[in-house]
């Protein structure tokens, strides 16, 4: 004979535990796209994306026609139109340095910034924390990698080292079907995004045909073009509170010409190590006038030799 | 005279109320999340009061974020033991505490026969008293079963 509780258990709100989730209930639910992206703070999220990120800009559009979809989702769902929950995995495919990592980051605020995921956190991983080293140890260890992402994002770099059909015995296969089997059932819990090379990434999928079709949304990060290089590498130097002196912007621009002709060029990541031997060169160049009393643009300037001075330019340095 | 009417084991946290649903579990697992606590699930078929140390089911869940993923492995232990006790406990590694802060029953068998209370005359008029479980005659794994 069920009565009425006349207890409450500390913890518990006034509302039903059930549905616990929906935060600011005592609002009017939203009717204008206006209103969900001003609730939402979203809208910052954009402009910090296009602000921050240069170039990119196929990504920046599907990363907005998810968000729109989202948006349009919440005011369906606010008018009682109940519609399933949207697969939200993702797969970023693109050549090294081109910002993945980056905007998986961005991509779990927005998520969590539209209710998606409950806490927005970035759980990044390859595949040595889910695939184990003997029978037995990988699933207790990709079920323990996932339950830490529950809520938030799990994204995997260089997912396709998963899956090696040189090995039939390799334990990939039994961490890809714990994902699929969580990715599938636990979608309010957890999005999953997929990251690595494009070539390899699609043989990976050509063997996993299941993990393909659970990936709602492919997204292809272009190389950066060179004055988008150019940017990207005089903005990280800003971060790092240099800039360059005269002329010496035009030998970065020289400098990446030449360098990206050569093999290994990862992107931004190269620029980024580019940058830091250069910031050697400086201090070593710095170094070698210890009577010298240095002032603040000494010290902050990047000048042409410290760039020149590279390997790419034919000579003996670094 | 009854001491126990509803003839429920009553330890940890929640135990005289009726059992928690899921939905509640969760509030109490996402508060301890927030304060930092490590969760793990434990189980019995030994609830004996002394019995303090319950089996592990798996080791205990730090760095989580989100109650789900502990939800997650409470399910799968409801699976292997449904006729067990199950128990959540969170551990708060806060230096200086380093010791349980909640516990609490999430699962009971269906019937719970409770314990017995055995007298043993000593000399003179003294009494010694031990707790006996009526379902502990059966060995571990058979306890508890129904019927």
């Amino acid at each position: 004979m069920p009565t009425a509780p006349t207890y409450s258990i500390p913890g518990s709100t006034t509302a039903a535990p059930a549905d616990a989730a929906p935060p600011r209930a005592d609002t009017q639910p939203e009717r204008t796209v206006a209103e969900v992206l001003a609730r939402s703070n979203v809208q910052e999220v954009f402009e910090e994306l296009e602000r921050d990120l240069v170039g990119l800009a196929p990504v920046k559009q599907r990363i907005r026609d998810i968000a729109a979809l989202l948006v349009i989702d919440k005011l369906r769902l606010n008018l009682g139109l109940e519609a399933q929950t949207p697969s939200l995995h993702m797969c970023f495919t693109g050549n090294p340095g081109t910002g993945k990592t980056t905007v998986a980051l961005r991509m779990a605020q927005i998520l969590h910034r539209l209710g998606y995921v409950r806490k927005g956190h970035l759980v990044a991983v390859t595949r040595d924390d889910l695939v184990g080293q003997y029978i037995g140890h990988t699933a207790p260890k990709t079920r323990e990698v996932l339950k830490k992402a529950m809520g938030g994002v799990l994204f995997i770099d260089e997912a396709y080292y998963l899956y090696r059909p040189e090995n039939e015995r390799d334990y990939g296969q039994e961490a890809i079907e714990i994902l699929l089997q969580v990715m599938e059932n636990q979608r309010d819990d957890l999005v999953v995004i997929l990251a690595g090379y494009k070539d390899r990434m699609d043989t990976f999928f050509r063997s996993n045909p299941g993990l393909s079709s659970r990936i709602a949304h492919h997204i292809d990060f272009p190389d950066y073009g060179h004055e988008e290089l150019l940017e990207i590498g005089e903005r990280m130097l800003s971060a790092m509170n240099y800039r360059f002196g005269p002329a010496a912007r035009e030998a970065f621009a020289e400098y990446l010409e030449r360098r990206r002709a050569q093999p290994h060029f990862a992107n931004a990541r190269s620029v980024r190590n580019a940058l830091d031997r250069m910031r050697l060169r400086q201090a070593s160049r710095l170094f070698t006038e210890p009577g010298r009393q240095l002032s603040r643009d000494d010290l902050t300037t990047i000048e042409p030799e410290d760039i020149r001075a590279s390997r790419v330019f034919g000579g003996p340095g670094t | 005279m009854m001491t126990n009417p509803t003839g429920r084991l009553t330890q940890g946290q929640f135990s005289f109320l009726p059992d928690l649903t899921d939905a509640e579990i969760a509030l109490q697992i996402e508060y301890g999340l927030r304060r930092g606590y490590a969760w793990s699930v434990e189980y019995t078929d030994d609830p004996h009061p002394r019995n303090t140390y319950w089996e592990m089911y798996g080791i205990p869940m730090f760095d989580l974020k989100d109650a789900a993923g502990v939800m997650l492995e409470l399910d799968a232990c409801r699976k292997a033991f449904p006729d067990h006790y199950i128990r959540m406990v969170a551990f708060d590694a806060t230096r200086g505490v380093e010791s349980i802060a909640m516990s609490f029953i999430v699962n009971r068998p269906k019937r719970e026969p409770g314990f017995q209370l055995e007298r043993q005359e000593i000399g003179g008029r003294s009494m010694r008293y031990t707790i006996r479980g009526y379902a502990a005659d059966a060995p571990e794994g058979e306890r508890y079963r129904e019927g």
